[in-house]
């Protein structure tokens, strides 16, 4: 059985495969990624084996994988030219998100570091 | 949920010689673009919550003096959250299965075990949200947790749009059955559904297993 009809140009997001067998097993694969996924996210936070600087970015990391496993399994987002569409609107709404969060992290990390002491500012005020 | 089954077109893939890739077949049949146009909807939602979690990265340490993450946040309270509503989007996952095949029982059984298990995540939530305010922690305490309510709570307020939703859709199956415009409403259901799952997976790592590192 093929996945995708070659009469069919383009695919809604999240609808099922055609296949009973095939659409059910996508889901349980997804389940038990998400869940192995969840499963050491946990582990990860709560060992002490691990190298501790690390571990925030490893969180991320395993977060990041277990959204793509919920966006393949469970939305049904592939590769192939029925879902163009679809993975340009996610790679944009992918772009935007990125583009808000580091931008909004770095320059109010800076301004933070750059408003200084208040006493220094105090110090300022009263030479003039 | 199949496409119209009328000659193969649109550019990307040039399958006629007579296609020219300026969609002079038209638009898409309507089982594609309303899903289509709820995805970018849902797209647009995830970039309101990149705004909700990058001001929280911002203000997290902002306490105040007041209480911080790792004196607040359950892990073990989170662990069950998390599972709960993963399976609540496995299950909507099989919902929608039976669904395309019009199956009334088996989609009805599926669709209430999906709201039981987002009622399981929700009142589990609540209950971290009304014992966290008795601790002394309420949302105008300090800077850091107006932050958390409005990123959780936002959350929150989306999965119980999607049970008065999901309920919605059992009595307008159960009333008017599996026609297309129905089965393209509960696509859409299960489009949000699975969404704020992988906005929940965020949520989880960035705010309660980061927040509670040693």
């Amino acid at each position: 059985m093929t996945e995708h009809d070659p009469e069919k140009l383009n695919v809604a997001p999240g609808a099922p495969h055609s296949n009973l067998l095939s659409e059910t097993v996508a889901y349980v694969i997804g389940l038990g990624l998400a869940l192995l996924l969840t499963g050491i996210s946990f582990w990860v936070a709560s060992t002490t084996s691990l190298w501790g600087p690390g571990i925030a970015t490893g969180l991320v990391v395993l977060a990041i994988a277990q959204m793509g496993v919920h966006l393949v399994f469970f939305l049904h987002i592939t590769s192939g030219p029925d879902n163009t569409n679809n993975v340009l609107a996610l790679a944009f709404g992918v772009l935007i998100v990125f583009l808000v969060m580091i931008g909004t992290i770095w320059i109010m990390a800076h301004m933070n570091a750059n408003m200084g002491a208040p006493s220094e500012m105090m110090n300022l005020q009263m030479q003039h | 949920m199949t496409a119209g089954t009328e000659a193969p077109a649109i550019g990307l893939t040039h399958m006629s010689s007579e296609d020219t890739g300026l969609g002079h077949r038209g638009p898409e049949s309507k089982s594609i673009v309303v899903p289509y146009g709820f995805w970018l909807f849902v797209l647009s939602d995830m970039v309101l919550f990149s705004a909700l979690f990058a001001s929280y990265a911002t203000l997290v340490h902002a306490t105040d003096g007041g209480p911080a993450t790792s004196q607040l946040f359950h892990r073990d309270l989170v662990a069950v959250e998390t599972i709960a509503l993963l399976l609540s989007s496995f299950v909507c996952g099989l919902a929608m299965i039976t669904a395309k095949r019009g199956n009334m029982m088996w989609t009805q059984a599926w669709l209430v075990l999906t709201g039981l298990f987002g009622l399981v995540f929700l009142s589990i939530e609540l209950y971290e949200f009304a014992s966290m305010v008795a601790e002394g922690a309420p949302p105008q305490r300090s800077a850091f947790l107006s932050a958390f309510f409005t990123l959780v709570g936002c959350h929150g307020a989306h999965v119980t749009c999607g049970l008065l939703w999901l309920g919605t859709m059992m009595a307008q199956i159960w009333t008017k059955g599996f026609k297309q415009h129905i089965l393209r409403r509960l696509l859409c259901f299960s489009i949000f559904w699975h969404a704020l799952d992988i906005i929940w997976v965020a949520i989880f790592t960035i705010v309660y297993l980061i927040g509670t590192l040693p």
